[in-house]
């Protein structure tokens, strides 16, 4: 608590025209989240206490250090070869962990983290600064059959690319669908064609199908989500592999409206186990629901609605076009990840493991997300300046 | 670029919005959802409960209580649950368990055993004990199952694949269910592959199942009773009525031979009814099966409740009828030339009975010819001592008339003075039995049978004891378990 005064007195003092909403909405994400795992393993709680501590700090030197967000721009394909690099890291013998069937972390001595986390962010500054360049080309469309020339949309497909080998490198569907979506976000919002979004949609439908022809894990969370969310069959695999998504349905049903109240749910058996694994990362989205209810569940949801929207606005009263494209991508890439994971524990789409974020523990994805909500707050003071 | 950001917006709000709306979809499947398999939700939120315990009749032998488990973080407390006698009640009394859910009497008393029973009293009760901030309790079981008695069932079923069903006639109260192999409720959860590893001397151990209550045997030569009691019953022969026994009975042109040893089928002769009876002669109750045909007999065999599945206190699915079924299914048929008369006069042809419905047809005959509804429930008594439920005696099916049961019980007296169940004899105690030996198709293959009561002028128990996979008849193999039965009974209350 006292240290988010403390952050929000330093954004004050450094960016004092910055949006008021976002750090506090984060704050309460984190508290809320924080509060969620101290409750499933005071341990997980303690850690997950020290990696806010730390994201606060990357928070603070990011504000009072950088003194102006623009020299991203200058650096920009320096950043987007260092977001493939860092994606890549995983693959690398040696540093490379695999957990639960996802190769996404790299460990170096006992400090294990997921560097897609931050890849995630300089891929949206790369983005909205090679966006903002070719936006006229992009949306013109330059040669034949009104298709801009490769030269102006190499670099797209090179990134296309680059999230594809992502995808089938670490198999994991939920990283790939996030990158994939917030890069069709933002160069929809930069050249407004629908058809990009269509014809990138369809190349990632493409990959995604022949994902889930190679790899039989896919498959499995396919099927899984077919016979256990869409029909609530007895097909579903309640003992097996679709142990975790059932559970977590029943945690989410089970909440009612208000929830069994805090501590009161059902979460965790008589020999200590919970009921849902990964409940504190991936499912910790069932775990408030079971506890808070619909209603509480909702209000988290409402949140993550009211981020949007306060991101949103800075980009709509950002006059540039990189401040704009920052905004909004920086913005949708946590909603979308926020969508990805809550519709993956609901059984909306199939389910893939990533974190919620401010409330999933998790150190990698706590510090990014400072480091988002920082630059989105540099990006506020900046428009807020140039509006005054 | 304003546009689209407002668009994307708006796209991703909905997308926020569906996610609501699955959430709101899972509430409203809840109740669906709380009922499978594998939801720890409900049987998990009852483990707060202190969940009544299960007693045997003498309201002292403990067969379910608590094991109080603290929960470190929480300080909060569990109730899992012990049955110190292990194997002894696994199959009435159940499990209740988080894993597996729950079966038995801890399934189908779930409600009073946690307390969430409507009686008012528990309803109130609840109500203080919430406001107080107590734990809520549950109701306390008292079964009908006579312990020792189950345990001399038990014992004498041991390492045979069978059931043992003991009834008290005159008011249906279940006094032993016993079912061998069985298994150790404690080991359900978490040891559950130590359950399913049991072996055993008949083909598939299934120490689940209930043979009591679920188990189908051939009731051969049993169903005799049955037969014997439509006979007498509808005036069309009586007591001392005459038969020529060759040895066989012409069936559709071919002979059905009575029960063969070494030396070749049995041949009796010129027999009176009670010594057809006595001797267990297939040839004669063909004869009569013929005569009355398989409508009537059919008939009685439903006054004694077959086609039903008993109205005992276990889960429905924990009890199956009796009947002749027909891939794997009950059926009743309509066109009484479907059915082969002479064999099902001695039960055969495909007629398969549960040891609980023979139990309740040597009840009946002992009862006067009523069938008293079976119950496994004494009382249920509330956490401070208040008996809120008493199970009264009820009549279930009214048989036969008491003339018809009188002349049975003088049958089934001869059976086991002079006949095929001399095995099954109490000195001082008169005994009205019959014993059952079918063929499975099996050579040593059979299913063998014992049913009676005692004392036969004024029953007090009654009892049905059934094993498969027997080379022996059911006069060597059922009956000397059927008289241990009724001997643990009856010295109880000399």
């Amino acid at each position: 608590m006292a240290l988010y005064v403390a952050a929000h007195l330093v954004v004050r003092v450094a960016l004092p025209l910055a949006d008021p909403y976002l750090l506090p909405l984060s704050g309460v994400l984190t508290g809320l989240g924080l509060t969620m795992i101290y409750r499933i393993d005071p341990d997980l709680a303690f850690r997950q206490g020290l990696w806010v501590v730390i994201g606060l700090a990357a928070f603070a030197a990011l504000v009072l250090f950088l003194k102006d967000y623009r020299t991203f721009d200058q650096v920009k394909y320096i950043l987007g070869l260092a977001a493939i690099f860092l994606l890549a890291l995983p693959a690398v013998p040696g540093l490379g962990r695999t957990i639960n069937g996802a190769s996404l972390w790299v460990g170096v001595g006992p400090v294990v983290f997921q560097p897609g986390e931050f890849a995630k962010v300089l891929l949206v500054v790369f983005l909205a600064g090679y966006l903002r360049d070719n936006r006229e080309m992009l949306s013109m469309g330059s040669g034949r059959y009104g298709l801009p020339s490769l030269k102006h949309f190499g670099p797209l497909l090179i990134i296309w690319g680059g999230a594809m080998l992502v995808l089938f490198q670490t198999n994991d569907l939920g990283g790939g669908l996030l990158y994939f979506s917030i890069f069709l976000a933002m160069l929809w919002v930069a050249t407004a064609r629908w058809a990009y979004v269509a014809v990138g949609g369809l190349l990632f439908a493409a990959g995604a199908y022949a994902l889930y022809h190679v790899t039989p894990h896919v498959q499995d969370r396919v099927a899984i989500w077919l016979d256990c969310s869409w029909t609530v069959s007895n097909a579903c695999p309640v003992y097996t592999e679709g142990y975790q998504l059932a559970q977590s349905i029943y945690a989410i049903s089970g909440g009612g409206l208000f929830g069994q109240g805090l501590g009161e749910g059902v979460l965790i058996s008589p020999e200590g186990h919970t009921y849902i694994p990964f409940l504190s990362t991936d499912f910790i989205f069932a775990a408030i629901a079971q506890e808070l209810g619909l209603a509480g569940a909702a209000a988290l949801v409402l949140l993550y609605v009211v981020f949007l929207y306060r991101g949103f606005r800075i980009a709509l009263m950002a006059d540039d076009g990189f401040s704009k494209l920052l905004a909004v991508g920086l913005t949708s890439a946590l909603a979308i990840q926020a969508f990805i994971i809550t519709a993956g524990v609901t059984g909306l789409i199939p389910l893939t493991g990533i974190t919620l974020p401010y409330v999933s523990y998790g150190g990698s994805s706590i510090v990014a997300n400072f480091l988002i909500v920082g630059l989105l707050l540099m990006v506020s003071n900046h428009v807020n300046r140039e509006r005054s | 670029m304003n546009p689209q950001i407002r668009r994307l917006f708006f796209v991703l709000v909905t997308l926020f919005v569906a996610v609501i709306g699955m959430s709101t979809w899972w509430l409203w499947k809840a109740p669906d959802l709380e009922a499978r398999r594998g939801n720890p939700t409900l049987l998990v939120k009852q483990l707060t409960i202190e969940r009544g315990r299960i007693f045997a009749a003498d309201g002292k032998t403990v067969f379910a209580r608590n094991r109080k488990v603290k929960q470190k973080s929480l300080g909060r407390t569990w109730f899992l649950r012990v049955y110190p006698q292990r194997r002894l009640v696994a199959h009435p009394v159940g499990y209740s368990t988080i894993e597996r859910s729950r079966t038995g009497l801890e399934k189908s008393l779930n409600d009073f055993l946690t307390g969430s029973n409507a009686n008012l009293d528990t309803v109130l009760d609840n109500a203080l004990d919430k406001l107080k901030g107590l734990t809520q309790k549950g109701n306390d079981v008292v079964t009908t199952i006579n312990a020792r008695a189950q345990r001399v069932a038990m014992d004498a079923l041991g390492g045979k694949c069978g059931a043992a069903v003991a009834l008290e006639p005159s008011t249906g109260r279940v006094l032993v269910l016993a079912s061998q192999p069985s298994f150790d409720p404690n080991l359900v959860e978490g040891h559950f592959n130590q359950i399913l590893r049991t072996k055993a001397a008949c083909g598939s151990a299934s120490p689940l199942l209930d043979r009591a209550t679920q188990g189908r045997f051939i009731p051969g030569s049993t169903f005799k009773v049955v037969t014997a009691a439509a006979a007498l019953d509808t005036g069309r022969f009586t007591p001392s009525s005459r038969f020529d026994d060759p040895g066989y009975c012409i069936e559709y042109g071919k002979r059905v031979s009575n029960f063969a040893d070494q030396s070749g089928p049995e041949v009796f002769g010129n027999v009176s009814f009670t010594q057809a009876m006595e001797h267990s002669i297939n040839a004669v109750f063909c004869n009569i099966g013929k005569k009355l045909g398989p409508t009537v007999v059919l008939d009685y065999a439903q006054r004694f409740g077959f086609y039903e599945e008993p109205p005992i206190e276990l889960p429905s699915e924990e009890v199956a009828p009796s009947g002749l079924y027909r891939r794997n299914r009950l059926y009743l048929p309509r066109d009484p030339n479907q059915v082969d008369p002479g064999r099902l006069a001695f039960g055969q042809e495909r007629l398969l009975a549960t040891p609980l419905q023979m139990a309740l047809v040597a009840a009946g005959i002992g009862n006067d010819g009523i069938v008293m509804q079976p119950t496994l429930v004494d009382r249920i008594v509330a956490p401070d001592g208040k008996v809120i439920e008493r199970s009264n005696p009820k009549e279930w099916k009214e048989a036969i008339k008491p003339r018809t049961a009188a002349e049975l019980t003088a049958m089934m007296r001869a059976v086991v003075e002079s006949g095929t169940g001399t095995a099954a004899q109490i000195s001082g105690v008169p005994v009205a039995g019959k014993t059952g030996t079918a063929e499975t198709g099996v050579s040593g293959r059979n299913d063998t049978w014992f049913i009676a009561f005692a004392p036969a002028d004024r029953p007090r128990v009654a009892v049905a004891v059934a094993l498969s996979g027997q080379s022996g008849t059911g006069g060597a193999t059922a009956a000397p378990i059927a008289k241990a039965i009724i001997e643990a009974l009856l010295k109880r209350n000399p």
